[in-house]
């Protein structure tokens, strides 16, 4: 079995908190918290859920926009807040970064060549004629024709401009790539022709993927391994297929139940309005009790640890009362 | 909402705070021994030293600045060698006057100023927008003192409307009648620019509302049009100019400085030119602080107005 | 993924072949003007020393207060008898410099602080801002006087004054603009590419600020040159014997009565100099706001304009809610037409649902927004066809019957729940609205329907909700009283687009089942927009698939997902990855949909299409019906037979 190329143990991202001039204590939100996760390296890592489950802020924390509050990252080894500290460049050649809007993660007011010479420049440290070579060799890999690098971004169309995001994450040559929602500001007849190029370039370039997106079938179609995360922890983690065939935590039953497939005559909400719990003030046991119907007494309790499984020990959920037990 | 403004009015005291120090700072940049402006001629080594010591001008700064501030805060502003009269009397009684000017002004400029600029945004590209535009442009452009000197040659030396200057007539007068023919020329020139800008800013606003989707969900309501501008986009529109008329009183109370010099209006502004030429420091200090002041106590009174209007900044 | 509004795809497309910024300055006849006397102005006062002028400081009290036009004194002389021609060019030379001086002062300063401030975050911009907000604390000129009082009379010194009053007023602005530049995603890509902090804030963040920059300035140097001359007006300026614009009006004024034309012809020129200026200015603002660019800040006007040549003769059917026909609708942009809707036609019977799928630019929301006229105009126009509403053209009404028929008959429900309800007003204000715009109900009676409206759409506590604002409910409580809004009225048709799109998948789940329920409990059509198939599944009975402005097929639900007859259909599906079905190959569509002002003869899709043939890409290739209610609009359909389900 491959080594663990990403550790993650306890991680977590505290907003706000901390204390008024006159000691009264601000309010704060757990964006992450607790959250253990490896990634192997070449295996791709899904991140499933909903709008703010704290997994866009997890992608940040592994490459370095953001710190975590607690807990450790490790990358090959090395402790990545440390480095990110010390020598950020150290970290981008190891790890990128597709962004989930495309056009956005473009200047608007430099040219295609600029852009991409940026990470050549900087963390490569290419000289003129290595840079033009590999500048060719970047547009190439994602089928754009060079006669691009002189164009601005808002010549380019969703699918076109997220190539060039993907073409400036390569041209760090790093070892992992977290793709952030890399689809979803696509057209659908785009969608397929950005995952079909980045599942060539997983291969071609040796990579490893954290794809976090919020489209289940996406993600089953992509990942290794799934993780599925509600109001900031990871609920259930395991290899995708077993995970979308036979889903333990009641939340990703529901996840599932939800998702709109097409031929499904009708989709099975749940029966009761509550939404995600309030942030501020948080449930004391598991944060999906009020949903669930399955919850008990002892689900008021304590966060339930992420280790029930049921007999494969890398299938995982975070629940005191999980499908399939019964 | 009470709390809100007690929070309002408390965050407001570091503000005055901060002002009074720029204020004591600038004050005390400025060149030469107080002094001795003061005494002029009776400047005898003796009487200065004097001097220096009643005004407490051998301390340290730091404890300069707190004596000033507690004098401050007892009303005692000191008192003005070329008037020979507590500075705080003179101010209040000039700083009312330049009320009775600004307050007019801003109502009229703030009425005209959304009216221009609604009609001007329903009417985009229409010939009444065309001809709100190129008026308020203008508006804006026209030197206030200068515009004045044009209303008194017209209106009150050609065709004797009004009264040149002053705020009272000399013989007589003294009634509100009075008062309202000195009035209008001065408020108007005042006005002029200020309702330029909120017209500007009102058509802008009115059309970047007026595309918002939740207008288009108005009509989609089947509401009347006019309900859709005056009552959906207008709200909205009012969100983003209503800061803008408190600062367009910081821009009237600080034109009134011209205005009040042109039509000799024994306002505050007036006052402040004259104690600059004449270096009356103590005089100059007093109506900085004291407008200043009224001006951030204005602006309180808009965050209010403002929150009240906009339920996302409770 | 989801068309933002109706208006935009096209606009976007508009920045290619955009004529040079200088040429649209140009076109603005006023803005010229401006640039012309502002040049005109700008020559003479270099030219001063060049010019035979006589010595502008030289009295000759012999020759005082000569009037206009006399001999040897174009503009007459002043008090002392100084030449005012002379004067006024050697005034505004002085002015001129002053007022540039200090906006380049304050725009320097102003959009540094601004610059540091917001990219910097936190503490130092918290300190900076403060700073700035304790300047912003004086009235304008006040502070200016204060300075001038401390540091004396005089040009130089009226200068600063004038420049650090002004340097709130760039910081604010330019920070303003650098916040929300620093959480764009180019920022956090160009830190990932290996850029220091000053590399970001100088090389990226700059060059999108300096346009906020160049406007500012471009709007506040007319005010500067005012200000400065108000300064030396009031004696605190310019010192004799130099002369400036406002010390000239100055002194003239102390003889308005006898010599007007002293005082009167200075105060003209600051006029003409600073009407230039700003006439200049607001041309340039024009050409360089990108909103006012992309015609953002035009303004919709309540109803779609209608331009139909030819009313086409179409005889109602019975039983059918909306029968559309023929459908164009068209956006003029500059010299460019989009033919956005090219020929749709629609039927919806009552109580159906018709699932209207496309693209982003297929024209699936356009056609939409035609029918109750919601696209906006300028630039949409409805240039040919009939949507007839139970028997009735809705194009031929007058404004006033199609208002009553908004929010009554026909209601629409909209993407993004937060954007389409009003911020200001409560959710009860708006439902109450809504309610009353259609029905004579009193308040009192239509605060009771609206809460019952709250509780037919599952929401607890509806009493008490009505009072909340929308900032206050979550999106899918949002979208709730929106569909609630959309039911105030007993419609017979609703109009949803994209409704569940913006909703995360569980909440999508309820929204979508409580549509389905209320659809049979009301018996209401449904014309439902969205991009995915999955969703069609669960709610539509019947599809029309839309690429380039055009129907390509339509059928029952079952029909088009079991057996795609036009090619883009089933590539259209067959390149969405499907849950439950990991292993599936996706087949992408290479290319991209067509410009829809720049359409090729014959099918749109043939450029992409893997089957096209020579006759694929001429004549207008008609929608063939296949059998009852399925058609598809190809001439080498994937089936022939339809396949029953």
């Amino acid at each position: 079995m491959p080594e663990a190329l990403l550790e993650i143990t306890d991680a977590e991202r505290r907003f706000g908190g901390g204390r008024t001039l006159f000691g009264k204590s601000l309010p704060a939100v757990h964006a992450v918290q607790g959250v253990a996760l490896d990634v192997k390296k070449g295996e791709t890592m899904g991140v499933v859920g909903e709008s703010g489950c704290g997994k866009s802020t997890l992608a940040r924390l592994i490459v370095g926009l953001d710190k975590p509050t607690g807990g450790t990252i490790r990358f090959d080894g090395t402790d990545l807040v440390a480095e990110a500290k010390a020598d950020p460049r150290k970290l981008a050649r190891k790890v990128q970064y597709v962004f989930q809007d495309p056009v956005a993660s473009l200047n608007p007011r430099k040219t295609i060549r600029t852009i991409l010479e940026a990470p050549l420049i900087h963390l490569r440290g290419f000289d003129g004629q290595k840079r033009e070579e590999r500048l060719r060799e970047l547009m190439e890999a994602v089928n754009l024709a060079p006669e691009f690098l002189d164009r601005y971004p808002h010549e380019f169309s969703g699918g076109q401009a997220q190539r060039i995001g993907i073409a400036r994450a390569l041209a760090a040559d790093p070892d992992m790539i977290v793709l952030d929602e890399p689809v979803s500001a696509l057209d659908v007849s785009v969608q397929a022709q950005v995952l079909n190029i980045l599942d060539r370039l997983k291969d071609e370039f040796g990579l490893t993927y954290i794809f976090i997106s919020h489209d289940l079938s996406v993600v089953e179609s992509v990942s290794d391994r799934v993780a599925v995360m509600y109001f900031g922890r990871i609920v259930e983690i395991g290899p995708a297929k077993e995970v979308f065939a036979r889903p333990r935590h009641p939340y990703t039953h529901l996840l599932l139940n939800s998702a709109p497939v097409p031929g499904r005559k009708s989709l099975i909400p749940e029966d009761t309005n509550t939404e995600l719990p309030d942030p501020y003030n948080p449930p004391p046991g598991c944060s999906f009790f009020a949903r669930c119907p399955r919850g008990t007494d002892v689900c008021k309790t304590a966060f339930p640890p992420l280790d029930q499984t049921d007999g494969n020990e890398n299938h995982r959920a975070a629940c005191y009362h999980p499908h399939g037990d019964d | 909402m009470g709390a809100y403004i007690a929070k309002r009015l408390l965050a407001a005291i570091p503000v005055i705070f901060g002002l009074s120090i720029i204020v004591f700072v600038i004050m005390a940049m400025i060149p030469g021994d107080p002094a001795l402006a003061i005494l002029g001629s009776f400047a005898t080594p003796e009487n200065v030293e004097k001097l220096n010591r009643d005004l407490g001008l051998d301390k340290p700064m730091v404890q300069q600045y707190f004596i000033w501030l507690g004098n401050m805060f007892h009303g005692d502003f000191g008192r003005s060698y070329t008037l020979n009269r507590p500075v705080i009397d003179e101010v209040l009684e000039r700083f009312s006057a330049t009320l009775i000017l600004a307050g007019p002004a801003l109502l009229l400029c703030s009425i005209f100023g959304l009216l221009a600029g609604i009609v001007s945004a329903v009417r985009q590209y229409g010939w009444a927008d065309k001809v709100i535009t190129f008026i308020v442009l203008i508006g804006i452009s026209t030197p206030s003192f200068w515009l004045g000197l044009l209303l008194i040659l017209v209106f009150a030396v050609k065709i004797k409307l009004f009264p040149p200057s002053g705020m009272w007539a000399i013989y007589g007068g003294g009634d509100l009648p009075d008062l309202l023919a000195h009035l209008t020329l001065p408020a108007l020139t005042l006005a002029v620019v200020a309702t330029g800008v909120i017209a500007r800013l009102t058509r802008t606003s009115m059309l970047e509302v007026l595309r918002q989707d939740y207008i288009r969900t108005a009509r989609a309501k089947g509401i009347s049009e006019r309900r859709v501008i005056y009552k959906h986009a207008f709200k909205a529109a009012l969100v983003s100019v209503v800061p803008v008329i408190g600062i367009q009183a910081g821009f009237v109370l600080g034109g009134a400085v011209y205005i009040e010099t042109v039509f000799q209006w024994p306002g505050i502004g007036s006052m402040l030119v004259k104690a600059i030429s004449t270096r009356d420091i103590l005089l100059v200090q007093g109506g900085v602080l004291v407008v200043a002041t009224a001006y951030v106590l204005f602006n309180l009174i808009v965050d209010v107005v403002q929150t009240i209007l906009d339920p996302r900044l409770r | 993924m989801a068309e933002v509004t109706a208006g935009t795809a096209p606009e976007k497309k508009k920045k290619r072949g955009r004529p040079s910024a200088v040429r649209l300055l140009m076109n603005n006849t006023l803005a010229a003007g401006g640039l012309v006397v502002l040049c005109l102005v700008i020559l003479l006062a270099l030219a001063a020393p060049l010019l035979p002028l006589p010595n502008p400081d030289v009295t000759a009290p012999a020759n005082r207060l000569q009037p206009l036009f006399a001999e040897g004194h174009l503009l007459g002389t002043d008090a002392l008898g100084r030449d005012i021609l002379s004067r006024l060019i050697w005034g505004t030379r002085v002015s001129l410099a002053v007022g540039i001086s200090a906006t380049l002062i304050a725009a320097f300063f102003g959009s540094l602080i601004g610059l540091v401030a917001g990219y910097a975050g936190g503490r130092v911009d918290n300190l900076m801002m403060r700073g700035i907000d304790m300047i912003m604390a004086f009235p304008y000129i006040l502070l200016a006087l204060a300075i001038v009082a401390a540091l004396g009379p005089g040009l130089l010194n009226a200068l600063y004054a004038i420049a650090v009053v002004n340097i709130p007023f760039f910081a604010r602005n330019i920070r303003g603009i650098t916040v929300g530049l620093s959480r764009r995603e180019f920022v956090d890509a160009a830190r990932l590419s290996g850029k220091s902090n000053a590399q970001i804030l100088f090389m990226e963040i700059l060059p999108n600020v300096l346009p906020v920059i160049i406007i500012t300035m471009s709007t506040t140097i007319g005010w500067m040159i005012l200000e400065t001359a108000g300064l030396s007006f009031l004696g605190l300026g310019a010192q004799p014997p130099q002369a400036d614009l406002g010390s000239m009006l100055g002194d003239g004024r102390k003889i308005l009565f006898t010599a007007p034309h002293v005082s009167i012809v200075p105060g003209l020129m600051i006029f003409v100099l600073v009407m230039s200026i700003n006439l200049l200015g607001d041309g340039v603002r024009d050409v360089l706001d990108p909103r006012l660019k992309s015609g953002a800040l035009s303004r919709p006007v309540a109803r779609t304009a209608v331009t139909r040549t030819n009313v086409p003769d179409v005889r109602p059917k019975t039983g059918t809610t909306l029968d559309m026909q023929g459908l164009k609708t068209e956006f003029h942009v500059g010299g460019d037409i989009y033919k956005a809707v090219g020929g749709v036609d629609l039927k919806l019977k009552q109580g159906e649902c018709l699932g209207l799928v496309g693209e982003s630019g297929s024209g699936k929301s356009v056609t939409a927004m035609s029918i109750m006229g919601l696209v906006p105009t300028p630039p949409g126009r409805i240039v040919d066809g009939v949507a007839l509403l139970e028997g009735d053209d809705l194009f031929s009404m007058t404004d006033e019957q199609v208002r009553q028929l908004r929010g009554s008959v026909v209601s629409h429900v909209f993407q993004d729940p937060l954007s389409t309800l009003h911020p200001l007003f409560t959710v009860g204000d708006q439902l109450v609205e809504a309610i009353q715009a259609h029905q004579p109900l009193s308040s009192a009676d239509a605060q009771k329907k609206a809460a019952d409206l709250l509780a037919m759409v599952r929401i607890p506590n509806p009493a008490e909700r009505l009072k909340a604002y929308p900032h206050e409910l979550s999106g899918g409580m949002r979208q709730r009283v929106c569909i609630a809004m959309a039911l105030a009225n007993d419609a017979r048709m609703i109009i949803a687009d994209e409704p569940t799109t913006a909703l995360d998948v569980t909440v999508q789940a309820q929204v979508l089942s409580l549509l389905a329920t209320l659809r049979k409990e009301h018996n209401v059509a449904i014309l439902f927009i969205t991009h995915d198939f999955g969703v069609v599944s669960a709610i539509c009975d019947r599809v029309a698939v839309m690429y380039a402005g055009k129907i390509v097929e339509t059928g029952t639900t079952d029909e088009i997902l079991s057996a795609p007859a036009h090619p883009y259909t089933s590539r259209l599906i067959a390149c969405v990855p499907v849950l439950g079905e990991p292993g599936r190959r996706l087949d992408a569509i290479e290319g991209r949909p067509p410009v829809v002002n720049n359409l090729p003869e014959g099918c749109a899709f043939a450029a992409r299409c893997p089957k096209a043939q020579p006759d694929c890409r001429s004549g207008e290739i008609p929608l063939a019906e296949m059998s009852e209610g399925r058609a598809v609009r190809c001439l080498y359909p994937e089936t022939k037979e339809p396949i029953d389900a």
